[in-house]
């Protein structure tokens, strides 16, 4: 249990501790509380600002202003948002499944915040460094659907269970297709690991790009895997099951106050996820753009930022130009082109692995 | 001291969860309570070392096999009057199945009674630096190449059984052409005219 944690940033106050008089389990759990809290709460916090951040960018791009009224150019105005859901009144449908109805919000919720547990922030700073990191993400991303399909079936009402099936039905289909990206991106850093996924990176493009995204054979995963993440958080173009014209409000239909905002909360900490794995994956996560020593001096979780913040930008711009997507040309996209392309990328990357790093 | 409450707590859940799956009322019930407790088996393999197979329990079951089941009950008109009538209809082959059960479990307390299967110390692993999943794939693909295969195989016979059984040809069906939709340019479809006054337009 030492040795595991000698690689994590959290090894000086665990140290403290046990050096203090502390048993090492009773410091080890005490470490991974704080450390989850220390990712958990500023992440409530980003996901607060990034959802104004949403609405601004939205607003410039429709020729609007946006919220401006609460705060400084309307910087509270996700946290007014929120006092004002705080204050309503729950309401369950009578006819609703009550137990069940009550538990989706909250898997939604939770399942967002856990798959963070493995995001590498910096060289030490990942709460769970563990080998299979990469195979959590997508058993963590698998259980999300769980929260959609409860919630549209225990409402008891027709456009909530529409909305399910649709849901669970665009999850588990770009779920295939992201699988095999994910191979595409493991066979070529050689681990499941998300820090040494980063780490694999290192000058990888062109000799001095700290990425994976500028290897001609990674680029059209990366491509496919930001479009599949559009999907798989059901984000414009693909936000069929929120499709106000058809749905209402698709499986929130029936939510009210705090049971709606946890799954506004889970939905923007989910897309949040999202942005950070394509940074980590195919961008360089927490190493600078470009090999380039001076460049280290700045920290990485600062990089890090920085690119996902970027890609949140590009998911905002796609919501606010794109039209949506018809359902049959939803499913087409994923099972007719994603699936066949990222199949045949993993037998043709791994068939270049075995012609150089592996040959003969 | 952690792994301890931690096996107590999820072994215990398990067999909870385990057991309301079959005492719950309600089918999708039935479905969540499975959901918990391949969860809750998941963490077992976790504090056994076995993370690979913990993360594909959850990504597997959880993940694809529940969801299915979940799809199938939800659509599920269950008329619970009717579903308490075969009670004495099905009877005699639940016993049977119960019977046969607790034979099984007889059969293995005896067994492990007579004292510790010789297999259990050979499949001790070796302790060494190297991961979980580095090690099953050394095994998977030297020495068990041939089953490993063997059941690729078996499953892609399967799967072409299971799309051969469902697939018919449905006569009368106009299939969309999606590459004649993509080439379809706004001057196929509209025209602009500038009638006179009064001319009227020809549609």
């Amino acid at each position: 249990m030492t040795e595991y944690f000698q690689r994590m940033m959290l090894y000086v106050p665990f140290k403290g501790w046990v050096d203090m008089g502390m048993s090492a389990e009773a410091a080890w759990a005490l470490a991974t509380i704080c450390g989850i809290l220390l990712i958990a709460l500023p992440l409530m916090l980003a996901v607060a600002m990034i959802i104004y951040a949403d609405r601004k960018i939205w607003a410039a791009i429709a020729l609007r202003r946006g919220p401006n009224v609460v705060g400084p150019f309307g910087l509270l105005q996700s946290f007014a948002d929120g006092l004002k859901v705080f204050l309503q009144e729950t309401i369950i449908p009578s006819s609703a499944n009550r137990g069940l109805f009550l538990i989706a919000p909250i898997i939604t919720f939770t399942v967002a915040l856990m798959a963070w547990a493995v995001i590498p922030f910096n060289s030490g700073a990942i709460l769970a460094d563990i080998n299979v990191g990469l195979l959590y993400i997508l058993a963590i991303s698998s259980l999300g659907v769980y929260g959609v399909i409860l919630s549209g079936w225990s409402s008891n009402s027709k456009y909530p269970f529409f909305s399910a099936m649709r849901a669970s039905a665009q999850m588990i289909s770009y779920e295939v297709s992201i699988g095999f990206i994910l191979i595409g991106v493991v066979l070529f850093a050689d681990s499941f690991n998300m820090n040494d996924i980063v780490k694999a990176q290192q000058g990888h493009g062109l000799g001095f790009v700290n990425a994976f995204g500028f290897n001609l054979l990674l680029f059209p995963l990366a491509v496919m895997f930001l479009i599949s993440a559009l999907a798989e958080t059901a984000r414009a173009p693909f936000d069929l099951t929120e499709a106000e014209s058809e749905l209402v409000a698709g499986y929130q239909t029936e939510y009210s106050s705090m049971s709606f905002a946890l799954f506004w909360l889970g939905e923007y900490a989910n897309v949040l996820l999202m942005c950070a794995l394509n940074a980590i994956l195919f961008w360089g996560g927490w190493l600078p753009p470009v090999d380039w020593a001076p460049l280290y001096a700045v920290p990485g979780i600062i990089w890090l930022f920085a690119k996902i913040l970027f890609f949140f930008f590009v998911f905002s711009w796609v919501k606010a130009t794109v039209p949506r997507y018809r359902y049959d040309q939803l499913m087409r996209l994923g099972w007719k082109i994603f699936l066949p392309i990222s199949l045949f990328w993993v037998f043709l990357i791994s068939g270049y692995l075995m012609l150089t790093r592996y040959g003969a | 001291m952690i792994q301890v409450i931690a096996f107590w707590l999820f072994a215990s859940i398990v067999i909870a969860s385990a057991t309301m799956v079959i005492l719950a009322r309600n089918p999708v019930h039935s479905v969540m309570w499975l959901i918990l407790a391949f969860f809750n088996a998941a963490g077992l393999m976790l504090l056994t070392g076995a993370e690979f197979i913990a993360m594909l329990l959850v990504i597997v079951y959880v993940g694809a096999v529940a969801v299915l089941f979940l799809f199938v009950v939800m659509m599920l008109d269950i008329d619970f009057a009717e579903l308490r009538s075969g009670f004495v209809r099905y009877l005699p082959l639940g016993a049977l199945v119960a019977i046969v059960l607790a034979a099984e479990l007889v059969f293995a307390v005896g067994a492990w009674q007579a004292g510790g299967v010789d297999l259990a110390a050979r499949a001790a692993p070796a302790a060494t630096d190297t991961s979980n999943i580095q090690q099953i794939g050394e095994l998977l693909y030297t020495r068990y190449i041939f089953l490993f295969e063997a059941a690729g195989i078996v499953l892609l016979v399967a799967m072409i059984g299971a799309i051969v059984l469902t697939h018919r040809q449905r006569g009368g069906v106009r299939i969309q052409n999606i590459s004649a939709q993509n080439r379809r340019r706004p001057e196929d479809a509209t025209r602009l005219v500038d009638p006179g006054v009064g001319q009227g337009m020809e549609l």
